[in-house]
């Protein structure tokens, strides 16, 4: 059986943040603990949840913006984690990003066409000036802006322009995986369609895989195979879009889906409100760590933490109440 | 009479090149303990038309011409003095950003207590019960504990609750909501979203909800005013303009926003998208200010701009070629 694009495995993401005038204090902020999933050639997943959650963090991780505290991250069969800068340089060809913020991730000193050129003469996958600039034309093309664009400078453009540039950024290495981390999230309402249509486009066209890291649920309902919900550094549920939408699993999921206002006047709604914050990060709540906020916590949830398994539909999600016998299970008396 | 009344509500800016139309000829009308959303893209004018109700636009380099009438006094002819009066007393507002629209340095009491004590010249002491009294009515836990924390201390639901409570202190007869939840996560924006509908029951002011999701439009909204580029383009009951849209622009927006759960009711079709970009405010624009990304635009639409016009009983929408009902039945 052919591996994964991209498999990660356990992966963990400490963070230790010092305190007090002397640093000597401290505590360790656990972003990510313990998430795996794959993603397979041309397959979008969206990694969704709320802020500190740790979704762009497991972004960063697979970016080697990080390096991870265990765990494995492979890419096509071969550990990245433990790879040596050097050793590293063809697999980072290979999965780029395109961030949030169009603003502050292009170099307002380079013009369009060194920015696209930049990762081009990187990665050496051109060999003639002549072959170099009908690469950028190329991008630019991809991204549906003019020609001209090339020799104008970032803050010529609009912020939807902007994300454009960047997507042919990322593009111009020619990668097999993109991260998108909140790629959308910054722009308006009509800007934003343009964008989501262009990168579903690409994905297709391309045959890319993409990992797309978002807030914003009705977005990724449009754009992606598969949906991995992530609370407090954990994934709570994984499942196909379909699956997912159709039929939450797990009571995060089923609130953070019931919380999204829907464009319906009107609707009729059973809305689960949940109550209080996320807690922190740093002292995260022992066994599930939703069960502070979790309608329908039990006694086992405030003890032992639920492991991450199979349930009917396809999904995978962690959660006791999946054990328990359907005359007793509130999940099964909601549905 | 109506409770606020704007009349040809114009704020412009002068800047080095050239003057920014903000806001460019607005008129609405609001009665008492309505909630109206205005809703919109970056720059179209929302917030600039909400700060200059209170006359928050600092002049100059800003403008206001028009007339803003609140219960039939025209705040752009009251003297600082009695504009203050005004603030935070019959008009409060929320803004977007609960850590910077409170102070870091003052606790909560002190802050809460401050709009009490100017404006209803209560003792201190009262204040602070009155202060209690708020911060259990807007949902926060240990309320007289949380009197002497400061910000910073609080998360960013709990600021926006404390915002809130400051908000209504003085039983404000409008609130104006910025994008009060955009900043928040959402499961707790459905928590600030569900309180604000409570309290709206509880003290029954009037709110302007500004804001750019359509969806807490639909959740929260009576009436619904869009605004493109300065301009108010389209106004209506909410459920009527969610039914039957009538300017393009608003059919654009209504298409270009993903909704929850359609991957199930069938294909998935692409989204619509709305082509170029917002035109600059900064040249005087003769026809209609949204010709130059309308599909179905015309040389009438370049050249003179369309009214608003009521196309349906209680429809408002600013083109040429909007399908007119019979307003007869």
């Amino acid at each position: 059986m052919k591996s994964p694009l991209l498999e990660v495995t356990d992966l963990k993401k400490h963070f230790f943040v010092h305190s007090g005038a002397l640093g000597t204090g401290g505590a360790t902020v656990y972003a990510v603990d313990g998430v795996s999933f794959t993603i397979d050639r041309a397959e979008t997943l969206a990694l969704v949840g709320e802020s500190g959650c740790g979704k762009s963090t497991v972004g960063r991780c697979i970016l080697r913006l990080f390096d991870i505290t265990s765990g494995q991250v492979m890419l096509d069969g071969k550990r990245i984690d433990e790879l040596s800068a050097g050793a590293l340089r063809p697999f980072r060809r290979r999965v780029q990003v395109v961030f949030q913020d169009p603003f502050s991730s292009l170099n307002p000193r380079m013009r369009v066409r060194d920015i696209l050129a930049e990762p081009i003469r990187n990665f050496r996958l051109a060999t003639s000036r002549a072959e170099l600039a009908a690469r950028v034309d190329r991008l630019l093309e991809v991204v549906r802006l003019p020609r001209d664009a090339a020799k104008r400078w970032p803050h010529e453009f609009s912020g939807g322009q902007r994300q454009r540039i960047g997507i042919a950024r990322a593009l111009a290495a020619e990668p097999d995986l993109i991260v998108c981390d909140e790629a959308v999230s910054a722009l308006d309402v009509s800007v934003k369609a343009q964008i989501v249509n262009l990168l579903y486009d690409l994905q297709q066209e391309l045959g890319l895989a993409m990992l797309f890291i978002s807030h914003d649920l009705a977005i990724v309902e449009h754009m992606t195979h598969r949906v991995a919900v992530m609370y407090l550094g954990k994934i709570v549920e994984l499942a196909p879009k379909r699956a997912l939408f159709a039929a939450p699993k797990h009571p995060y999921t089923q609130a953070l889906l019931s919380a999204v206002p829907v464009p319906e006047p009107g609707a009729a709604r059973q809305r689960i409100i949940l109550k209080g914050d996320v807690p922190s990060p740093i002292n995260p709540p022992k066994g599930c760590r939703f069960h502070t906020r979790c309608p329908y916590a039990f006694e086992r949830c405030r003890a032992e933490e639920p492991a991450l398994r199979a349930t009917a539909g396809g999904h995978l999600s962690a959660c006791h109440l999946h054990d328990l016998p359907a005359a007793q299970n509130p999940l099964a008396a909601a549905a | 009479m109506p409770l606020l009344e704007i009349n040809d509500l114009q704020t412009h800016f002068r800047t080095p090149d050239g003057v920014n139309r903000a806001v460019d000829g607005v008129s609405f009308q609001m009665g008492e303990g309505e909630t109206l959303a205005v809703v919109g893209e970056s720059g179209c004018g929302k917030s600039v038309t909400a700060n200059s109700i209170l006359r928050l636009i600092p002049e100059p380099p800003g403008k206001i011409a028009g007339s803003i009438r609140f219960r039939g006094v025209d705040l752009l002819k009251l003297s600082d003095k009695e504009m203050r009066r005004v603030r935070g007393n019959d008009i409060s507002m929320i803004f977007q950003e609960p850590m910077t629209s409170l102070n870091p340095v003052l606790t909560v009491g002190r802050q809460l207590g401050e709009t009490l004590r100017l404006h209803q010249r209560v003792s201190r002491r009262e204040a602070d019960a009155r202060a209690v009294e708020m911060l259990r009515l807007v949902g926060i836990p240990e309320a007289k504990r949380r009197l002497g924390e400061y910000p910073h201390q609080l998360s960013g639901g709990m600021r926006q609750r404390v915002m809130i409570a400051i908000a209504l202190s003085c039983r404000p007869k409008l609130l104006i909501a910025d994008e009060p939840t955009t900043a928040l996560d959402v499961t707790i924006q459905a928590q600030i979203l569900d309180l604000m509908k409570d309290l709206k029951a509880k003290v029954g002011a009037a709110i302007i909800l500004i804001t750019h999701d359509l969806g807490i439009v639909a959740e929260v909204a009576e009436r619904v005013m869009v605004m493109y580029a300065g301009r108010k383009v389209e106004e209506a009951p909410v459920e009527k303009l969610f039914r039957t849209p009538r300017h393009p622009y608003t059919q654009g927006l209504f298409g270009a926003v993903p909704k929850l759960g359609s991957s199930l009711a069938g294909n998935l079709t692409k989204l619509a998208e709305i082509p170029g970009v917002v035109p600059s405010l900064k040249q005087r624009i003769c026809g209609c200010v949204f010709a130059t990304r309308c599909a179905s635009a015309t040389d009438l639409c370049r050249q003179s701009a369309p009214a608003l016009e009521l196309k349906a009983p209680g429809h408002l929408a600013a083109c040429h070629f909007a399908p007119k009902e019979a307003l007869a039945a």
